[in-house]
């Protein structure tokens, strides 16, 4: 357990991000030991800069980007970019959240706050398809380049959309056989 | 039946393995089958190359190191360059990005050449059923033995590598 007092902490972000900010900002919460604080889409990037180098929360290592889909719960907007800040003076620990629809799936980068967060918004542009714009280099990191689809993605099947089949016309037993079935094995979880 | 030459038994030819026909003579003269020849050549000096993809890649290095001492059955030359070997122990998880990397190095191989798919993973997809794995590296190459485990211990590789020598030494050269 961190020493930090965190209802401190959130009034202090409560005021001064509501006073920053106005609308944007939309509220902090408790749970389960965690701060966390909620933000329009459209100010991250000032609210980053705003956590990092206000003297009050000196945030100033991103521990964490990430990406949630709550489509299985049927919420709306989709998607939540998640933000997990960490001030190495302070020792204290907050958690950003920014709410992305599915239509229009966008949200500013914050490498201009944090270099580590390029290969992270990359990682979750990869699995999610959410575009960081103003990314100096958007393009997948863990999947091939001309993979289809997003496969964190709720309604991505879990053993692919395509079977594997990779043989060369020099091959011996080149062509793909005319019974080929996919050789991932269904699996209930698979939509 | 024990191989014998004039100076004592053949060393490293086992019974039943050859037909090997051993003829005493006063200059210990051996004759057999060029292909037999050729084979037992190949069978004993098996250099495979290196392709760890994951834990099983850690087995197979102690198999290659002194407790279990694959050098014992000739194929302890791990080579960095497919050009320099016969063999690809497929050790680990091939991924789809991985797989034409995989297929890029068998086909810089010289013939012949043999493949041996080492744990769960590379044999069948393993644990890891999902949209990321190829379920099995014989849906990209022609494997000859399969080695199952997870990992497999270095008993086991090396039982595989023994049964692909065996397979090494049927098969016809011309």
């Amino acid at each position: 357990m961190s020493a930090v007092d965190l209802t401190k902490l959130e009034e202090i972000i409560k005021n001064k991000l509501s006073e920053y900010f106005g609308s944007g900002f939309e509220g902090t919460e408790i749970a389960h030991g965690d701060l966390m604080i909620r933000v329009n889409r459209d100010i991250i990037v000032p609210v980053l800069e705003k956590l990092r180098d206000d003297p009050d929360f000196k945030f100033d290592f991103l521990s964490y980007l990430t990406v949630v889909d709550y489509s299985a719960l049927g919420r709306e907007p989709r998607f939540d970019v998640i933000y997990q800040l960490l001030s190495t003076t302070k020792k204290h620990r907050v958690r950003v959240r920014a709410a992305v629809p599915e239509d229009d799936p966008y949200i500013h980068t914050a490498v201009v706050v944090w270099g580590g967060a390029n290969w992270m918004e990359r990682e979750a542009f990869d699995m999610f398809g959410v575009i960081f714009r103003n990314h100096p280099d958007l393009r997948r990191i863990l999947m091939p380049e001309d993979w289809e689809g997003h496969p964190l993605r709720k309604e991505f099947p879990l053993g692919g959309v395509k079977s594997f089949y990779f043989k060369r016309a020099s091959d011996p037993y080149a062509g793909e056989p005319s019974n080929l079935v996919p050789r991932i094995r269904k699996q209930q979880s698979d939509i | 039946m024990e191989l014998t030459t004039g100076a004592g038994v053949l060393p490293g030819v086992r019974d039943g393995e050859t037909d090997f026909v051993a003829l005493q003579s006063p200059e210990n003269a051996l004759t057999k089958t060029l292909s037999e020849a050729i084979n037992y050549a190949r069978k004993n000096s098996i250099w495979p190359v290196m392709m760890g993809l994951s834990c099983c890649a850690i087995e197979m290095m102690g198999t290659a190191a002194p407790r279990f001492d694959l050098a014992r059955f000739g194929a302890e030359v791990f080579r960095p360059s497919p050009r320099q070997a016969d063999l690809m122990i497929v050790a680990g998880t091939v991924t789809k990005k991985m797989a034409p990397v995989l297929r890029r190095i068998y086909d810089q191989m010289p013939e012949p050449k043999w493949v041996i798919a080492m744990g769960a993973c590379s044999s069948c997809g393993g644990m890891y059923n999902v949209y990321s794995v190829v379920q099995g590296v014989d849906e990209i190459v022609p494997v000859d033995i399969y080695v199952p485990g997870c990992p497999p211990r270095p008993e086991a590789l090396i039982y595989g590598i023994m049964q692909l020598m065996k397979k090494v030494g049927r098969e016809p050269v011309f």
